[in-house]
C-alpha cells in the first residue's frame, strides 16, 4: 500500500519587503525583488499554526504532530504543543518539536511520514541588518500530513539521504543572526553529497528526472549549481524573488506550490541540502483532484502589503521605537490560560442549548436566555464574521501601531471584539467581511508570549 | 426595576472639593486631607468628631478604609473602601446616604480620591487581575469611540456633522470649566483647535478626551430632618440609582452601540424615586459623564432629555449650553474640570451643591431646582451606572 502526503497547506505572510529599501537606507545589502515579513504579530509558531490550519482538509488531526523551525518561540518548552492546541486537538496524541536547523524540517516530515503524522515547517528568518541573510531570507510556513491508501495525493516512491560534518552556517543560542564561512567551501561541500542522494533517489525510483526538481538550501550557490544539472522546465520556482529562502519552510512552501499545481501522474523530486542532504522522489496521484480550493501559494503571494524597511527592523528586534507611555502588557498567567486552552488556543465558543445564543469568549450563564451551565462548545476559528463596528486606537500599545479595533458578529451567531490585522486602517468599514488568525500578541518582558485570535481581512475560501 | 429610593429622606450639609489637576506636590494624603478638611470647614460648629462613619471611593490609589482613617487619624470608626469603576465616586456617597437613611448613623461623610497623575502613563490605566491574555485591551478612548461611527449610521448623521457635534460638546465644556476655578483646564478652547487636534482613537481628537488628573472631594450627609441644625441651605437626595450592566454588548449582536441600556434603565428608575415625568423641562441641570464627546451626545438621549436621533440637533442647538434649556456641565465636566476617578462622583454633586445653593459665581445658574448628576463606569455595552436627582427643597 503507497504511503505519502494526504494533505497540504501553506502559509505567506501578508507583508513584504521591498529589497531595494535596504541598500537605500543602509547603502549596502538589499537586491531585487521582495522577501516575505512575518508581521510583529506573528512567530514561527503562530505561521505554523496557519500552515497546520490550512493543511487539514477537513480531516481529523493525526495522532502525531511534528514542528520544524530554525526560529522558535521557547526553547525548554515545546512549541508544537501550541500548534496542537490551535488545531483544536485536544490532548490525545503526540506533539514536538524538531530543531533548530534547516535539517529539522526534513526529520519532521520523514517522522511525519513514518507515523501518518502532520509536520509543520515553519520559519521567521533574517539577519544582521545590511547582511545577504537579511535581504535573501523570506517568512513562511507549510504544512503536510502523511497518510496511506487511496487518500494518498503524493506517494514516497523512494529516498536517499547523506550526513557530512562540516562548517558552513551556524548561530550560538541567543544569537539574533547566523554566521556563515566562505561561501565557496560551502557550495563545493554540498554538491557531492547533493549529487548522491539524488542518482540514489532517482535510480530507487527507477525514473532519470523527475517532472519537478526541488533543491533547496540553506547554501544558496550550491543550490542554484546543482539544480542547474537539470532540464530548464524542471526546475521548481524556488520563490526567491517574492519569498526569499524560508529556512525550515522553505523547502516546504515550494513543494506546496508545486502541488498546488501539480497533476495526476508527475513525479517531483525534492532535495533539502542542510548539514548534508536527503532526497525524496515523490508521485503525484488522482487524489491530488481533491485539493480544497483553499488558497495557494500564487494566490497568497498575490495579497500583500508592504513593510518598510525601518518597521522590518523593528519588528525583528534590530530598531528599538520610543514606545508610547503606556504600561508594558501584562503577561498571560499560566493558570488562567490553561483553564481556557479551548478558548484561547483553539478559539472555541459555546452554544446555548436553550437557545442557541453562541456566547464568546464561553459562558456558563447564557447572555441571551439565562440558562445555567447548558451549552455545547462551538469552534469558531474557521467561521467568518463581519464588522459591526471599529475604531482606530492611536494610544493602544503597538509595534505597529495605530491598532485596528473591532466588534465583529460571526456568521451563524456570536459577538466577539479584537484587532485587526493585516489591514489598511484607511479602509475598514463596518460591513466587512473578516477572519480568523493565530497571532502572537506580544511578549512581555518576562518572557511569555501571549498567542490568541485576531481578526484580518477574509480571503477567498476560507470558509 | 423596584427600588423605594430615599426621596428627601437625606440631606447633604456640607462639601469639599479641591482643584483638580496635575498635583505634582500632593500625595493621595495631602488632597483627602484637603478634601476633607474643606468639607468640615463648610460646615460652622461641626468636627472630625461629629462624623459617625466613613465611606472613601477609591479605583486605585489605595485599598481598605486606612487609605482615608490613616492620613486623617479618624478616631476608630468605620471606614470603607469603595470602587466602581469611573463611578466609584457615586459608590462612595449613596452608600453613606443609605447608612444614613437606614437610622444606623447619624452623620455620615463621603469621599473621593483619585490620584493618576503619578503613574507616568498617558490615558488612565486600570489595573487587571491575572488572566489568560485573551481580553480585547481595548483602550477607554478606543471603546467609547465605538459610538460615533455607530451613531452616524442608525440616524444618517455625517461623519463631518458628528465631528462638529463633538467638537460643540468640548467647546461648551471648555468654555463652562473656563469660569470654574476648581477645573483643571481654566481656558476657552476655539473650535477650530478641537476639530483639529490629534486624533486618538476613531474620529476622537485629545480634545474628546476628559482631563486625566488629581483631586479630591467630600460630602458630609445627614438625615433631612436633622439639615437645618447644620446649614440653611440643605440640599436633599431625590433619587438615587446604581445599575451593573450583564455585560451583554460585548456578547449580543443586537447590540448596535448607540445607547448605554444601563443608563436608560438607570435614568428611568431615578425619575421614578424622584417622581419626574418629563426630565427635559423638569430638571434644571445635569452634570453627566462626558469621559469623551460622543458619551455625552449618546447621554442626553438615554437620559431622556432629547429624542433618539435628535441629541446631535440639540446640541448643535445650544440647548445643553450654559444659557440654553437644560445646562449640562455647567462646571466643565470630566473634559475640563478633569477626571480623577474616584472623586469625579462627589465632584458633580459638588457642583449641584454651590448651584442650587446659588454659591456657583459667574457660572450661576438662574434659580436651578432639581439637579441631575450622571457617573459611569466600563465602556458602551458593558459599564456600571449611576443616577442622582437632587432639589433645594423637600416635596
Amino acid at each position: 500500500m503507497s504511503q505519502g502526503i494526504i494533505s497540504y497547506g501553506a502559509y505567506v505572510p501578508y507583508h513584504r519587503l521591498d529589497r531595494s529599501t535596504i541598500r537605500k537606507t543602509l547603502g549596502q545589502g538589499g537586491g531585487k525583488g521582495a522577501r516575505t515579513v512575518a508581521s510583529h504579530d506573528e512567530d514561527s509558531t503562530s505561521i505554523g499554526v496557519e500552515a497546520a490550519r490550512r493543511a487539514r482538509w477537513g480531516s481529523a488531526l493525526p495522532e502525531s504532530l511534528y514542528f520544524a523551525t530554525t526560529s522558535p518561540g521557547y526553547l525548554d518548552k515545546t512549541n508544537a504543543t501550541t500548534i496542537h492546541a490551535a488545531l483544536g486537538a485536544g490532548h490525545e496524541g503526540f506533539a514536538v518539536d524538531l530543531g533548530a536547523s534547516v535539517r529539522g524540517a526534513v526529520g519532521a516530515l520523514r517522522a511525519a511520514a513514518a507515523t501518518g503524522g502532520m509536520a509543520v515547517l515553519a520559519d521567521v528568518r533574517t539577519g544582521r541588518p545590511g547582511s545577504t541573510d537579511e535581504a535573501l531570507s523570506g517568512d513562511g510556513a507549510a504544512a503536510f500530513s502523511f497518510g496511506s491508501g487511496d487518500s494518498v495525493i503524493a506517494e514516497i516512491v523512494s529516498q536517499a539521504s547523506a550526513t557530512a560534518e562540516f562548517l558552513d552556517r551556524w548561530r550560538m543560542p541567543g544569537d539574533t543572526f547566523s554566521r556563515q564561512w566562505e561561501e565557496r567551501f560551502g557550495t563545493q561541500a554540498y554538491l557531492p553529497l547533493i549529487q548522491d542522494v539524488v542518482t540514489r533517489a532517482l535510480k530507487e525510483a527507477q525514473i532519470d528526472s523527475a517532472t519537478h526538481v526541488i533543491v533547496s538550501s540553506p547554501q544558496a550557490r550550491a543550490a542554484r549549481t546543482a539544480v542547474a544539472a537539470f532540464a530548464k522546465d524542471t526546475r521548481a520556482d524556488t520563490l526567491e524573488a517574492q519569498v526569499g529562502f524560508a529556512g525550515a519552510a522553505h523547502a516546504g512552501l515550494v513543494l506546496a506550490d508545486v502541488l498546488d499545481r501539480a497533476k495526476p501522474g508527475d513525479t517531483i523530486l525534492l532535495v533539502v541540502a542542510a548539514d548534508g542532504a536527503d532526497a525524496v522522489v515523490l508521485r503525484v496521484t488522482d487524489a491530488i483532484t481533491r485539493r480544497p480550493a483553499v488558497e495557494t501559494v500564487r494566490e497568497q503571494l498575490a495579497v500583500a502589503g508592504e513593510v518598510s524597511y525601518p518597521d522590518f527592523l523593528s519588528w525583528r528586534g534590530f530598531l528599538v521605537k520610543e514606545p508610547p507611555r503606556r504600561p508594558d502588557p501584562d503577561r498571560p498567567a499560566a493558570p488562567p490560560s490553561a483553564r481556557a486552552e479551548r478558548w484561547k488556543y483553539a478559539f472555541e465558543g459555546s452554544r446555548c442549548l436553550e437557545c442557541s445564543m453562541v456566547n464568546v469568549p464561553p459562558q456558563r450563564v447564557c447572555v441571551k436566555c439565562g440558562s445555567l451551565d447548558r451549552s455545547e462548545p462551538i469552534p469558531l476559528a474557521d467561521v467568518q464574521a463581519t464588522v459591526a463596528t471599529f475604531t482606530i486606537d492611536h494610544l493602544a500599545y503597538s509595534m505597529a501601531p495605530p491598532v485596528i479595533d473591532v466588534v465583529i458578529d460571526f456568521d451563524g451567531g456570536g459577538r466577539y471584539s479584537c484587532q485587526l490585522t493585516d489591514a489598511d486602517p484607511s479602509t475598514v468599514a463596518i460591513g466587512d467581511q473578516v477572519e480568523m488568525t493565530f497571532r502572537r500578541m506580544y511578549s512581555t518582558a518576562d518572557g511569555v508570549h501571549n498567542y490568541f485570535w485576531k481578526a484580518r481581512p477574509a480571503r477567498k475560501g476560507a470558509k | 426595576m423596584a427600588s423605594r429610593g430615599i426621596r428627601d429622606k437625606v440631606a447633604i450639609v456640607g462639601m469639599g472639593c479641591t482643584p483638580f489637576g496635575e498635583h505634582w506636590d500632593k500625595s493621595v494624603d495631602d488632597l483627602l486631607v484637603d478634601a476633607v478638611t474643606g468639607c468640615i470647614d463648610s460646615v460652622p460648629g461641626v468636627s472630625k468628631d461629629d462624623v459617625d462613619a466613613y465611606w472613601v471611593g477609591t479605583m486605585g490609589s489605595g485599598s481598605s478604609g486606612l487609605t482615608l482613617s490613616r492620613p486623617l487619624k479618624i478616631d476608630y470608626k468605620p471606614v470603607s473602601r469603595v470602587e466602581n469603576y469611573c463611578a466609584t465616586g457615586s459608590e462612595s456617597f449613596r452608600n453613606a446616604a443609605y447608612a444614613v437613611a437606614s437610622g444606623a448613623y447619624d452623620c455620615v461623610m463621603a469621599v473621593g480620591v483619585e490620584k493618576l497623575k503619578d503613574s507616568g502613563f498617558s490615558g488612565l490605566v486600570i489595573p487587571e487581575p491575572a488572566s489568560d491574555g485573551t481580553g480585547a485591551d481595548l483602550t477607554a478612548p478606543a471603546m467609547f469611540s465605538f459610538l460615533a461611527p455607530a451613531y452616524c449610521k442608525k440616524y444618517g448623521v455625517e461623519p463631518e456633522q458628528m465631528k462638529e457635534v463633538m467638537t460643540h460638546i468640548a467647546w461648551k465644556n471648555h468654555m463652562n470649566g473656563a469660569k470654574n476655578p476648581r477645573a483643571q483646564f481654566r481656558n476657552e478652547v476655539a473650535k477650530e483647535t478641537i476639530s483639529c487636534s490629534p486624533l486618538i482613537a476613531g474620529q476622537m481628537g485629545i480634545f474628546d478626551c476628559s482631563g486625566v488628573s488629581d483631586g479630591a472631594a467630600a460630602a458630609l450627609i445627614v438625615r433631612a430632618e436633622d439639615a437645618h441644625k447644620y446649614t440653611d441651605k440643605p440640599i436633599y437626595f431625590k433619587a438615587l440609582s446604581f445599575i451593573a450592566g450583564p455585560a451583554e454588548g460585548p456578547l449580543d449582536p443586537s447590540y448596535d452601540y448607540t445607547s448605554f441600556t444601563e443608563v436608560v434603565r438607570c435614568a428611568e428608575d431615578a425619575y421614578g424615586q424622584a417622581g419626574v415625568k418629563d426630565p427635559r423641562t423638569e430638571i434644571s441641570m445635569a452634570e453627566v459623564h462626558d469621559c469623551f464627546t460622543p458619551t455625552e451626545l449618546v447621554l442626553m438621549e438615554d437620559l431622556g432629555f432629547s429624542e433618539r436621533g435628535q441629541g446631535w440637533k440639540d446640541v448643535l442647538d445650544g440647548f445643553y449650553d450654559l444659557g440654553g434649556g437644560l445646562p449640562v456641565n455647567p462646571d466643565g465636566g470630566l473634559k475640563s474640570f478633569g477626571h480623577p476617578i474616584g472623586a469625579s462622583g462627589l465632584r458633580m454633586l459638588f457642583e449641584m451643591w454651590l448651584q442650587l445653593r446659588g454659591e456657583a459665581g459667574d457660572r450661576q445658574l438662574e434659580d436651578p431646582k432639581l439637579g441631575l448628576t450622571h457617573n459611569l463606569g466600563g465602556a458602551p455595552g458593558a459599564c456600571v451606572t449611576f443616577v442622582s436627582i437632587v432639589g433645594s427643597e423637600l416635596g
